[in-house]
């Protein structure tokens, strides 16, 4: 076939898959999920889109979570906006506040008559994403929790039984100081996410206030908590331990340096979204994983507390005709369906969202086939949850955590101490909460 | 002598031809920065459902913030040593380049290549040279004893983006300072020469001075190119970090604007932005262009 002829082919072909789609009403999707996250997501797109022939979902990628949320904010005041749009956890509040902007999810669901169980999710991320009221404002849909990847390769080749991941913080400083002292690995652990994983979820695990007001899920009036003994105790050592070469710092936001230091093996373990499975798995082709749950302070706390999730859920935003939100009402049922659900989260690393879907991985015989794959599940459900590691509820969190990362790095530079770092996170984020309590009031 | 001038009987045509330059600049200069203007006196959510006017409120948080104080620093220090470096280290190869008689073509392709790449690839092409884990440059520096890490060193965070955007403007710089060149008189250096000036003296006394209008425009696009288009380089390089030591003012107006949503902060950056630009312009053109000898 002459390159012309393969030309007007496709041109045909592709008239002819769009032609049937003038008659459907359009559905755009907004989302962050890049590289093999996104190809997941467009397969569940399509797959909604091949069982019935009403409505068609378009996901387009906007870029990274802060940029699909700019956009979409952009889009919103131009009244060009997505009818669904993935929003991160920590825009929750920034979306929560914007009510007029926003469809809440379970209303949407009755009015176009599609079934709606709030039971039916996984009680944690239920209670991350509910307003006072008990509902559940935006779809859930990716939800992770951080985890301890390690591995396995270097921990025999240091001495250490590789099926014995550290528990708590004082094992895994004995067994990076022996990994780095017999040579196995020139550091011990690294972290992605330090605000969220060496804070946020350090503080839910330990039984600790984030912030006042239930953690900022009782209103706009919160302020921060977090430079208590037990977070202050806990940056003290991350220092200690950069200090020594234990620890590797591998940057702000998500820690971009991170996921090397651990492929490259330069790190014997690294703590990060369970949600880095796929990734970690595809990269760590020299050596053997092993998956645990986050280390904690056993003289704190006996019974260490759930961890918090992250993520992102689906807003449906305002402003489209009543025949779009039926389309998003029923796309909905399809995404919490326990198949697509449990597809996602086998393929992903993100948790299961429903409990059915959970359920069918085990009949499916998933978690034994793949060892450490229940870890997140298991770590973000147990115990009984309290005020303190339900989850957490800022506005303008994304610049919190700037702030947080910011602090942290003087920390590691060596011009504050935790407690001063600590402190002037506090008082800086109390600073951006008051804007925010400002701007929404 | 008299100059010849275009008489234009018509009252409207004059103003006709410049509708379309002036609507251009309208649309695209004058309203978006009048915008700016007005959300910087104006408090507002993100999606703009609350807008409140207040005043000079914006502003004068912004002075009181120690970040935005610090931000001012660094762009200082990191404007003027982009314009220092890229154009010191420029001049150098123009001169050079000048003396070289058959191969200065193929130089002068070669040295403006870098011109061509974007800024944001400028900033992961450094990234990962200078990456404190995988990068080539930090294993070279351990071997001479030096412990790289500009993820929490603010001070080589801040020479890895000055080196990163001086880089990239040297080839810019390069290119008028040898055009520059070619239009100092040849017989002027010679004439030196026969009363016995040096190299050194001849370059310093004849050909400097007759390059300054060159210099001078040169200096005026640098701080401008350092204090505006190094926004993608800072964002691919370090964000800003670490703990703020690369917030140069371009970048923390979209890191406050697009990430933080704090829309009446970064207009109000932006409009003292604008005036700082503004004001760095009119001086170079009242006292520094007084020197300038064209």
């Amino acid at each position: 076939m002459s390159k012309n002829t393969l030309c007007l082919s496709v041109a045909l072909a592709a008239m002819m898959s769009a032609s049937p789609a003038i008659a459907q009403t359009e559905i755009a999707w907004w989302h962050a999920m890049d590289a093999e996250l996104g190809q997941r997501l467009e397969a569940i797109a399509q797959g909604f889109n091949e069982s019935q022939d009403e409505f068609v979902v378009v996901p387009s990628y906007k870029g990274t979570y802060p940029e699909t949320l700019t956009a979409a904010i952009a889009a919103f005041r131009a009244n060009e906006q997505p009818a669904i749009v993935q929003v991160f956890e920590v825009g929750t509040g920034t979306m929560m506040a914007a009510e007029g902007a926003v469809n809440p999810v379970y209303q949407l669901m009755q009015e176009n008559g599609e079934p709606w169980d709030p039971s039916g999710f996984l009680a944690p991320v239920t209670g991350y994403y509910s307003d006072t009221d008990g509902n559940i404002l935006s779809m859930p849909f990716n939800s992770s929790t951080p985890i301890l990847y390690y591995n396995k390769d270097v921990f025999e080749q240091a001495g250490l039984d590789p099926e014995t991941p550290p528990k708590t913080w004082a094992e895994l400083e004995t067994m990076s100081r022996q990994i780095m002292e017999s040579g196995a690995a020139p550091c011990g652990f690294t972290t992605g996410w330090v605000s969220w994983v060496q804070l946020e979820n350090l503080s839910a695990i330990h039984d600790q206030p984030y912030g006042t007001m239930d953690n900022g899920f009782g209103g706009l009036g919160t302020e921060f908590t977090f430079n208590g003994p037990v977070q202050v105790k806990h940056w003290e050592n991350l220092k200690a331990w950069a200090d020594e070469g234990l620890f590797e710092y591998g940057g702000p936001v998500g820690g971009g340096d991170a996921p090397p230091k651990f492929y490259a093996q330069e790190c014997a373990m690294y703590m990060n979204s369970s949600a880095s499975r796929a990734g970690v798995i595809n990269n760590a082709k020299e050596f053997e994983v092993g998956f645990a749950p986050l280390p904690y302070y056993d003289d704190e706390i006996d019974e260490p507390k759930n961890s918090i999730i992250g993520g992102a859920t689906l807003w449906v935003l305002n402003g489209k005709d009543p025949k779009v939100y039926e389309g998003v009402a029923q796309f909905f049922t399809h995404l919490s369906s326990p198949e697509v659900q449990a597809e996602w989260h086998q393929a992903t690393g993100y948790l299961p969202i429903t409990n059915a879907a959970y359920e069918l991985g085990k009949e499916q015989g998933y978690y034994e086939a793949n060892p450490g794959s229940e870890v997140a599940i298991n770590q973000i459900t147990r115990g009984t949850p309290t005020a303190n590691s339900k989850g957490i509820r800022f506005g303008n969190l994304t610049q919190v955590r700037t702030v947080v990362d910011e602090e942290f790095e003087a920390l590691l530079s060596g011009s504050k101490t935790a407690q001063e770092a600590l402190d002037a996170a506090v008082e800086r984020g109390n600073q951006i909460l008051r804007d925010f309590e400002a701007a929404n009031s | 002598m008299q100059t010849k001038r275009t008489i234009f009987p018509n009252k409207l045509l004059p103003y006709a031809l410049l509708a379309p330059q002036l609507a251009v600049t309208l649309i695209f200069f004058i309203w978006p920065a009048g915008q700016a203007v007005k959300s910087s006196f104006e408090r507002e959510d993100p999606f703009g459902f609350r807008t409140t006017f207040i005043w000079f409120e914006n502003y004068a948080r912004l002075f009181s913030e120690p970040g935005y104080v610090n931000s001012l620093t660094k762009t200082a220090i990191f404007a003027i040593s982009v314009t220092l470096l890229s154009m010191s280290l420029s001049l150098l190869l123009a001169v050079a380049v000048n003396r070289v008689i058959r191969t200065n073509r193929a130089y002068t392709t070669l040295l403006v290549w870098p011109y061509a790449v974007a800024p944001v690839v400028v900033g992961i092409l450094w990234w990962f040279m200078f990456n404190p884990t995988i990068g080539i440059a930090p294993y070279l520096l351990r071997g001479l004893g030096i412990s790289w890490n500009h993820r929490v060193d603010g001070t080589q965070a801040m020479i890895l983006v000055v080196i990163a955007a001086s880089w990239k403007q040297i080839s810019y710089n390069f290119l008028f300072f040898v055009a520059g060149l070619q239009s100092v008189p040849q017989a002027l250096n010679e004439a030196a020469a026969i009363d016995g000036a040096g190299p050194f003296k001849r370059f310093w006394t004849i050909v400097f001075p007759l390059l300054s209008p060159t210099t001078f425009f040169l200096l005026i696009v640098n701080i401008n190119y350092a204090m505006f288009d190094t926004f993608g380089l800072i964002d691919a390089t370090t964000n800003g970090g670490p703990n703020q030591a690369t917030n140069i003012l371009v970048y923390k107006v979209y890191a406050d604007g697009f990430l933080g949503l704090n829309i009446g902060s970064s207009a109000a950056q932006s409009v003292v932005l604008m005036l700082i630009v503004i004001a760095l312009t009119a001086i170079q053109f009242r006292y520094v262009e007084r020197r300038v000898q064209y």
